[in-house]
């Protein structure tokens, strides 16, 4: 098995390389780019040139790709072009709050999605099925700034109970408690935009683990309806829930872009979108091949989790 | 006959009949069948696919999915009626007094669990043993149904076992509880023949050991002649004939039983005998014919056989056979066609 883990990160180091690669080359043929934004039509040819000199645009592309790829290795983002701040510092104090949304939001509604994807895949057809299954259809057609308007509107704007905008009112950066009042809004939001589709893959996996030959032959042996789904069935489903965990490593950095827009918060969202608005490119850029580079990761850690569970694969090569 | 047989019979069911209701269609799997297991017999139900077996059996076992429809007159284990029992009553018998083998060894067992987990659950759960006699006894009966090192065995994933191997621990499953009544479902038709051999007499050599009654499914009426006691032949979610073994083999009534023993290949007979197929299709069980629904495949049927079910006619005992002509009047029509 340690040999497979260490073929798919083999496999896995090109595919993030192919990735730097695709973006570099897709922002560098984009229309409008860095120098343009430096500088303007005014300005003398010697100007330009010295400018482009200045930030290595005046080498050959496949240099500036490794110049740029060993900044990223050491840390070294870059600057934005509309800010001239450094894009490390922005990240490392924007993704901790997308995290600090994302991580408890997320685990919260796998949590839920795991109890009631297992509830209505064991009452199939049943009321409790219905209601779940229905519930989780209308909640991924509606769409989740829709959602959040619709919380700002009534526990905002209405009742007036509750901060939307940024992460703390100012001048109460330390306080605990309003730091939870502008918590709850986007964490709910976040909490339901996750839950749907969850909910619908669990209940999938439920359903056909319930269809298995193992259930019957399970229920001719006398087993009850809570041996077959607590001593079989559940553990059966946690297999490809626990795999799919892997699957959501991105979304701790580009989990909330919309929600963080909507309600302000300081995280990675915003961010991202004023880059692409100011057309920020080295912005865009990091944020992309970041979360490209987490799909594989990601990806990578679906299959060790599933090396390490289940028993078919775990004692292979 | 019926009276005197039931005296010993460990099951007894009497017209039972099971339609699946799908999308306002529905289909009559099993449409009034009557049979019954005497105490330490094997009796086969011999039928082609589709014909009703696992439908009959999981139906008497209260197996069944929620779309599906049972009614029968009775269905007696020992001195229990099972239709009128709760699922709670009805789940200390499965698996205790009535164990089933499946057709297909390959998907009856949780992959996720070690073939110990499956044995010791049955264990504890119908027989009360805690977790250490239990493992002690799931290594006896695995030695019962000739695995060899069951310590090792015992730990290790369905993956690890073969085919046969996990036969023979589902049949071990079986026996963990000594039941009175053990229903074979085609338990060697996904397994290779040197194999379906060897599980075939581990099924005799335990019925003989335990003192069980066993039935056996299959639809290949070859593997049972040397195993059976009894032979119930199945049709179109109907017996056709039911007798002894030497009576089905050696003296068929009817025409369809004589059709299948004609499909069967004799190598001891040694002549270059033509196998004979049964020519045409079973019936659709959506919308079964009103009459014998073999009479479309039958040479000698007659407008007659489309006007209702026949009756059975009574040949011994033992032997039943539903069909309008006797055995005489069959002859005499073979003469005829030739
Ligand atoms: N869950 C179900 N829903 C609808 N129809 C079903 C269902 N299960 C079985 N049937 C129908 O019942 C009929 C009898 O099926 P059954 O499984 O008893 O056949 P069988 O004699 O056991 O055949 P085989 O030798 O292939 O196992 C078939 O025509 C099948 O289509
Ligand atoms: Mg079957």
């Amino acid at each position: 098995m340690a040999k497979y883990i260490l073929k798919r990160i083999l496999t896995a180091i090109p595919m993030v390389l192919f990735i730097t690669i695709l973006c570099f080359t897709l922002m560098h043929f984009a229309p409008y780019d860095a120098i343009d934004a430096m500088t303007n039509p005014r300005m003398s040819q010697e100007t330009i040139n010295l400018i482009k000199a200045k930030y290595g645009f005046d080498q050959p592309l496949f240099i500036q790709y490794i110049r740029w790829l060993d900044g990223l290795m050491n840390g070294n983002y870059g600057y934005s072009i509309v800010t001239k701040q450094s894009i490390a510092a922005d990240l490392s104090v924007r993704i901790p709050n997308t995290i600090k949304l994302v991580l408890p939001a997320y685990f919260t509604a796998y949590s839920l999605a795991v109890v009631l994807g297992l509830l209505a895949g064991s009452r199939k057809n049943r009321a409790t099925d219905k209601l779940i299954d229905g519930f989780s259809s209308v909640g991924i057609a509606v769409p989740s700034f829709w959602f959040s308007m619709l919380l700002i509107f009534v526990f905002g704007y209405k009742l007036k109970l509750l901060p939307f905008v940024g992460m703390n009112s100012v001048g109460m950066e330390s306080s605990v408690v309003d730091f939870l009042r502008h918590y709850i809004m986007p964490f709910a939001t976040l909490v339901f935009t996750f839950l749907p589709a969850n909910i619908k893959f669990v209940r999938s996996s439920t359903l056909t683990q319930y269809s298995e030959d193992y259930v019957l032959v399970q229920q001719a042996f006398g087993a009850s309806r809570r041996e077959i789904m607590f001593k079989h069935v559940s553990k059966n489903v946690l297999l490809p829930v626990v795999t799919r965990l892997g699957m959501a490593l991105p979304l701790l950095v580009t989990g909330a872009i919309i929600t963080e827009t909507v309600f302000g918060w300081p995280g990675v969202g915003p961010y991202f979108i004023k880059a692409i608005q100011g057309l920020d490119y080295p912005i865009v850029m990091i944020i992309l091949v970041l979360s490209a580079t987490l799909v594989i990761i990601g990806n990578l850690l679906s299959d060790i989790l599933y090396c390490l569970i289940d028993p078919r694969i775990r004692e292979m090569g | 006959m019926e009276e005197n047989n039931k005296n010993h019979a460990v099951l007894s069911a009497r017209n039972v009949h099971t339609t699946f209701h799908t999308h306002g269609r529905s289909v009559q799997a099993v449409r009034g069948v009557s049979f019954h297991v005497e105490h330490k017999e094997i009796l086969a139900v011999v039928g082609e696919s589709g014909s009703g077996k696992s439908v009959l059996m999981k139906s008497i076992m209260g197996l069944m999915p929620d779309n599906a429809e049972v009614v029968a007159d009775e269905t007696r284990f020992q001195e229990q009626e099972l239709s009128i029992m709760t699922p709670e009553q009805l789940r200390k018998i499965r698996g205790k007094e009535i164990a089933m083998v499946f057709q297909d060894p390959m998907t009856a067992l949780n992959p996720l669990r070690t073939i110990g987990y499956h044995l010791v659950e049955v264990l504890k759960r119908h027989r009360k043993m805690n977790g250490k006699e239990a493992q002690k006894e799931a290594i006896e009966v695995l030695k019962q149904v000739g695995i060899s090192s069951p310590e090792k065995r015992l730990m290790q994933y369905p993956h690890e076992f073969s085919g046969g191997m996990r036969q023979r621990a589902l049949i071990a499953m079986a026996l963990c509880c000594k039941p009175k009544l053990l229903i074979a479902d085609e338990p060697t038709t996904a397994l290779d023949v040197t194999i379906q051999a060897q599980i075939l007499e581990l099924l005799k050599k335990i019925q003989e050991e335990n003192g069980m009654s066993v039935v056996l499914i299959t639809h290949d009426l070859g593997v049972v002649a040397s195993l059976s006691h009894r032979i119930c032949v199945m049709y179109g979610g109907l017996i056709m004939e039911e007798g002894l073994t030497d009576e089905i083999f050696y003296a068929p009534k009817h025409p369809y039983t004589k059709a299948l023993l004609r499909a069967i290949p004799r190598p001891q007979s040694g002549s270059r005998e033509r196998l004979e197929s049964i020519p045409g299709m079973a019936p659709s069980l959506a919308s079964p014919p009103p009459g014998c629904p073999f009479a479309e495949r039958c040479k000698f049927a007659r407008e007659t056989c489309n006007e209702g079910i026949p009756q059975y006619r009574v040949y011994s005992d033992t032997q039943r056979a539903m069909c309008i002509f006797s055995d005489e009047e069959l002859s005499a029509m073979e003469k005829e066609v030739q």
